[in-house]
Order: structure tokens, then C-alpha cells, then sequence
């Protein structure tokens, strides 16, 4: 992978990178210059052309999602940037506003004029504090500088950008929980049909990107499609913001091609494993994505489809490492209590199972466990998340992915470590 | 949680500018809810059961619609709470670097467990789900600032200077 040039966060070290003045000295609001002079529907067939997928978590491919979009609506057409990161081991986009905000921004313009948007929207999580603030000095240097507003760098097109700050609940993540955030309501996700694309926010036709995804458009738009199918595998180019974190001794953000191998990412750009312990266990997509045994972690690419061949999922790219010291049933309790304490309480199945695993986990742990409590927990996961079979789909338990998103890290623990789930079952109940 | 059951005081925002930004920013005024009990909390450091009256007024709403959201969204909060709000992430890469050693410092040394609130109100000490910082693993947030990296002699430093 020698020769890569990281393209979302090259000057991430410079100073005042946040800065227009700086983002103008490298060639930032370029791209838009050019956009504003194409037809709309021709931007959407760059981005379609480029394969960009999705970097939220689910990897829809972003055009597609653009082209689903009612062609002859009169209602208003709204783009929500989805900054509401919150999937444990996930880090990167609370960096893109940081240190390239602009980036961002003209992303979002850019996205904004294809798909026919005036209105746009920045859904950040509410702990996000410091961001938002670097967020409203961005919108208002912009305003200043006719980038956004009225005929925005002279031409007839106009756009506002709101910055919408959420309060603390992750699952307003998840597309239409964040509409239901948005329009002043609980995050309850929504049953789809119909999409966002065609009902969303106030009704009206919605899309949403994720900070990421909307960061990679001025670089499509400048370089080309082409360009961006240059890098990495052909069903999910471009390039990754890779988030390393746990027991490694250089944990951070990485930016690497598309399927790059899992094994380079920790023991290379992260610097091996904290205190030259051995590799146990990996989540590679984030708490959401099925975890990979040390076997398993060592011969995977980090790619959509590479992943899924080993039935987890590259996710938000979040890896997180766990070395011989971490306790499996502790680190699978650890992310059940996560979701228990997430689950919006829509769904039965996610709000009742959730709670139910760390209850059993807990008094596992506790030495209370019983032998068949083991298989109770697959059939708690199964009936929140379904099993996980991705030739038939395996979805569809509770209105939005949450269920499996806890259903399958919570098995994988079980399925590839039961020796330890077993272990902590006290002895005389093993025997009888 | 339960509103009917603080004193019900007439709020009043005191950034009415604010207020006027907020609603003109959104097509439809109910999506003004929770950037206007964002504004309520930075008043008085929580919600106060007025506020939610207040705020249904102006989103021509009934308080219980607001009432919902409060209620939903971990962030909002419906009790006095101490000077400085102590959140310490417990999440998985947290934990794997020593978080749970942190909280227990806390509790030891000030005889307060998560959800509480020291006797001189100088801080209120929660366990919460990841804040984002996974990178920068242990990391806590003392009220709108995070602190990353954090090693238990500097947590310790870090809350003998609040005030």
C-alpha cells in the first residue's frame, strides 16, 4: 500500500487547518466553483461513477441513494450531514470537524445543489460540544464569504446550513431515528418502507451522508471518478478513515485505500499490541460488527465484501483490539450493557433482550450462572437479531438494525470463546 | 423524572435573541425542541419543569410532547445537579484502558457512586456510554469539555480544581 497519499486528512497537522483562509490556500471551495456551472444531475452521476460508498456504517453507495429521490416533487428536498457519531470505536468524523470543517462543508454544498436541496442540516451528537462551536465559526465564515446563502460564488443557487445539536442518545445514528431527533420528537426509527429519500424530515424527501462520505465529494469532483476507483478494491474504493483503539500502542485515525489488511492496521500504523501482549480478538467494524478471533483478524482485508465472507462487517471502520489480558466475558458484557442502555425501547425484542443479556451476563460474571444459560443467550440473540445468515438476509426482528447490531457482536463473543463463558460457570453445577 | 412533582416556576429565557434565532431556523416549529431545552439547561444547569411550559407555549404544543423528549434523551436533566458534571465513558476501549479504575478512585475518595452528587455540590459523577474519543482512551467530559488520555493521578488533580 506504499505510495498512498492520505487524502481527507492531509493537512490535518497543519495550523488553522479549520480555517477558510487555509482551506482556500489548498484549493478548497474549487470543487463547487465547477459544480455550480454543471447540471445537478451530472454530479450525481460523478459520484454514482465513483462507487463512494456510504462511511456511516451501512456502505449503501451514495449515488444510488441520490437517485432514489422523487424527480417531480414540489415539496422541499432536505440533506441532513449525519455527525451523530456514536458507534463505540468510531472517531473519525469528531476529527474531520476539527481539524477540516470546510472539507466538510463544501461536501455538503456540493451534495446539497445535486440532489436540488436550499435547506441543509449538520445533526451533531450533543456531547460534541467543542465541535459545534468550530462548526458555527465555519457556517458563519462562509455566510461572510457568500459560500453559502444567497447565489452562493455568484451563482443563482442558495443554501442554508443549520447546525442541530442532539442530546446523548446513540441510536439517532441510525437515519430515520435521527429525522424523528430532528423534527423534535424521540429517536424511534422509523419502519421503511417508505426511505427517508422519499418521506424523511417533515415528510419531505431526505438525504442523509454521513460526515465522511460528504468530506470525500470535493475530491470526486476535482479528480474524478476515475481517480477514486483508483484506489483500493473495485466494489468500495476510495479512501478509509481507519479508527484503531483498545490494547494497541498507537491507537488514532488512519487514513489508508479501501482493503487494506486488517494485520498492517494494528501492527503497523497502530504500533502492535500494548505491552507485547498477544492478540486475542478484534472487532473490526465497530461494537455493531461480529468480533474476528486472532486467526481470523490476521487474514482479513479491511473491505465491505472481504468481511462479510467472514460474516462481520467493515461497519464504521472502528477496530477495536483486545490482547489476552481482556476478559471475554467482561468485554461481551461490556457491549451488551452499551446496547441495554441504548436500546430506544421501540421494539420488544431489542428493549426486553437487551436487558435480559446483561442480566444473565451479570450474574454469570457474578458466579451465578447456569449451563444453560449459554445456549439461552443464542436464542436471546436470535430473537432480537435473527441468526446471522447473510445469504438470506437475516433482518428484520425489530424496525431498524439495532437488534442485529447487538444480536451479532453478543453471539460472536459466545460463539468463538464459549470456553470462557463456560469457565465461569460454577463448578458443581458443570457436573451435575 | 416525574415534572409534576418539582415546584412549577413561571421560566423565563433570558437570551430572548437566541430564542428567536432558534425558531427561525427550522421549517417547522416543533424541530425548534430540543436546540430551545438545550438553551433551558444552559440557565439553570437543568430543566426546570416551568421551562417545559415555556417552551411548549412557544412551539404551540402540549408540555407532555416536551416532556417526552426530556425524558428520551440522556443529555437533559430534570434535577438540580452539582456545579460540574463528571462523565466518565465506560464503553469497551475505555474500559480496556482503565476507566473502571478511574470511577472507582472516585467513589473511595469522595464517597459518592455514579448518578451522585458530592455534599458540597461541586460535582456530580456519571458513568456514560462512549463519548467518540475511543483514540484517546480513558476519557472523561467535565461538562461541555473532554479530557482525553487521562491518567488517574492528573483525574485526580483535575477534580481538586474545579471549584
Amino acid at each position: 500500500m506504499s505510495g498512498f497519499r492520505p487524502v481527507l486528512t492531509e493537512y490535518i497537522q497543519e495550523k488553522d487547518c479549520h480555517t477558510l483562509s487555509f482551506y482556500r490556500s489548498i484549493g478548497g471551495y474549487t470543487a463547487l466553483e465547477k459544480v455550480l456551472k454543471l447540471d445537478p444531475i451530472d454530479v450525481t452521476l460523478e459520484v454514482k461513477n465513483s462507487n463512494l460508498r456510504g462511511r456511516g456504517g451501512a456502505g449503501f453507495p451514495t449515488g444510488l441513494k441520490w437517485g432514489f429521490l422523487p424527480k417531480d416533487t414540489k415539496k422541499p428536498k432536505y440533506l441532513i450531514n449525519n455527525a451523530d457519531e456514536s458507534e463505540p470505536g468510531t472517531f473519525k468524523d469528531r476529527l474531520l470537524m476539527n481539524k477540516a470543517p470546510h472539507q466538510m462543508l463544501e461536501g455538503m454544498i456540493i451534495a446539497a445543489y445535486a440532489i436540488g436541496c436550499h435547506t441543509s442540516f449538520i445533526y451533531i451528537r450533543g456531547e460534541f460540544y467543542k465541535e459545534s462551536k468550530i462548526l458555527e465559526q465555519v457556517l458563519s465564515e462562509a455566510y461572510e464569504n457568500n459560500i453559502l446563502g444567497e447565489n452562493i460564488l455568484g451563482s443563482d443557487y442558495h443554501l442554508d446550513v443549520v447546525i442541530h445539536r442532539g442530546a446523548g442518545a446513540y441510536i439517532c445514528g441510525e437515519e430515520t431515528g435521527l429525522i424523528e431527533s430532528l423534527e423534535g420528537k424521540r429517536g424511534w426509527p422509523r419502519i421503511k418502507p417508505p426511505f427517508p429519500a422519499i418521506e424523511g424530515y417533515l415528510q419531505s424527501p431526505t438525504i442523509v451522508n454521513n460526515v465522511e462520505t460528504l468530506s470525500c465529494l470535493p475530491h470526486i469532483i476535482n479528480r474524478g471518478a476515475i481517480w477514486f476507483n483508483s484506489i483500493g478494491p473495485e466494489k468500495g474504493p476510495g479512501p478509509r478513515l481507519f479508527c484503531v483503539s483498545g490494547r494497541v500502542n498507537n491507537p488514532g485515525v488512519f487514513e489508508e485505500p479501501m482493503g487494506i489488511s486488517l494485520e498492517d492496521l494494528i501492527f503497523d500504523r497502530a504500533g502492535g499490541i500494548t505491552d507485547n501482549k498477544q492478540l486475542k480478538a478484534v472487532f473490526p467494524g465497530g461494537s455493531s460488527s461480529a468480533i474476528l478471533t486472532a486467526d481470523e483478524a490476521l487474514d482479513v482485508n479491511m473491505d465491505f465484501e472481504e468481511l462479510v465472507e467472514k460474516k462481520s462487517m467493515l461497519g464504521s471502520a472502528g477496530v477495536i483490539v483486545m490482547d489476552e489480558t481482556v476478559d471475554m466475558v467482561q468485554a461481551c458484557l461490556n457491549i451488551a450493557r452499551f446496547y441495554a442502555h441504548e436500546s430506544c425501547g421501540q421494539c420488544t425484542p431489542c428493549r426486553e433482550g437487551t436487558a435480559w443479556l446483561v442480566k444473565m451476563l451479570t450474574r454469570l460474571v457474578a458466579g451465578g450462572g447456569k449451563p444453560s444459560d449459554i445456549d439461552m443467550i443464542f436464542e436471546i440473540t436470535d430473537n432480537i437479531g435473527g441468526l446471522i445468515d447473510f445469504s438470506k438476509g437475516s433482518f428484520g426482528k425489530t424496525i431498524c438494525p439495532f437488534g442485529e447490531a447487538v444480536a451479532w457482536p453478543v453471539r460472536s463473543f459466545v460463539e468463538k470463546f464459549r470456553n470462557e463463558f463456560i469457565e465461569y460457570l460454577p463448578q458443581e453445577r458443570i457436573v451435575a | 423524572m416525574n415534572a409534576k412533582n418539582l415546584p412549577k416556576e413561571k421560566f423565563i429565557f433570558e437570551e430572548t435573541d437566541k430564542v428567536e434565532r432558534i425558531l427561525s431556523q427550522y421549517p417547522d416549529k416543533r424541530s425548534a425542541t430540543l436546540p430551545l431545552l438545550h438553551l433551558a439547561q444552559t440557565q439553570h444547569g437543568f430543566i426546570a419543569s416551568g421551562a417545559i411550559d415555556t417552551i411548549a407555549e412557544l412551539l404551540d404544543c402540549h408540555p407532555a410532547i416536551v416532556m417526552d423528549c426530556v425524558s428520551f434523551y440522556t443529555m437533559f436533566y430534570t434535577k438540580h445537579q452539582g456545579r460540574h458534571i463528571v462523565q466518565v465513558c465506560q464503553t469497551l476501549s475505555c474500559s480496556l484502558n482503565g476507566a473502571d479504575a478511574i470511577v472507582d478512585h472516585v467513589v473511595d475518595k469522595y464517597g459518592i457512586k455514579p448518578g451522585e452528587t458530592t455534599k458540597d455540590e461541586r460535582f456530580t459523577l456519571m458513568k456514560v456510554e462512549c463519548l467518540g474519543s475511543c483514540g484517546t482512551a480513558p476519557v472523561v467530559q467535565i461538562n461541555t469539555e473532554y479530557h482525553e488520555g487521562i491518567s488517574q493521578k492528573y483525574f485526580s488533580e483535575l477534580l481538586e480544581s474545579l471549584e
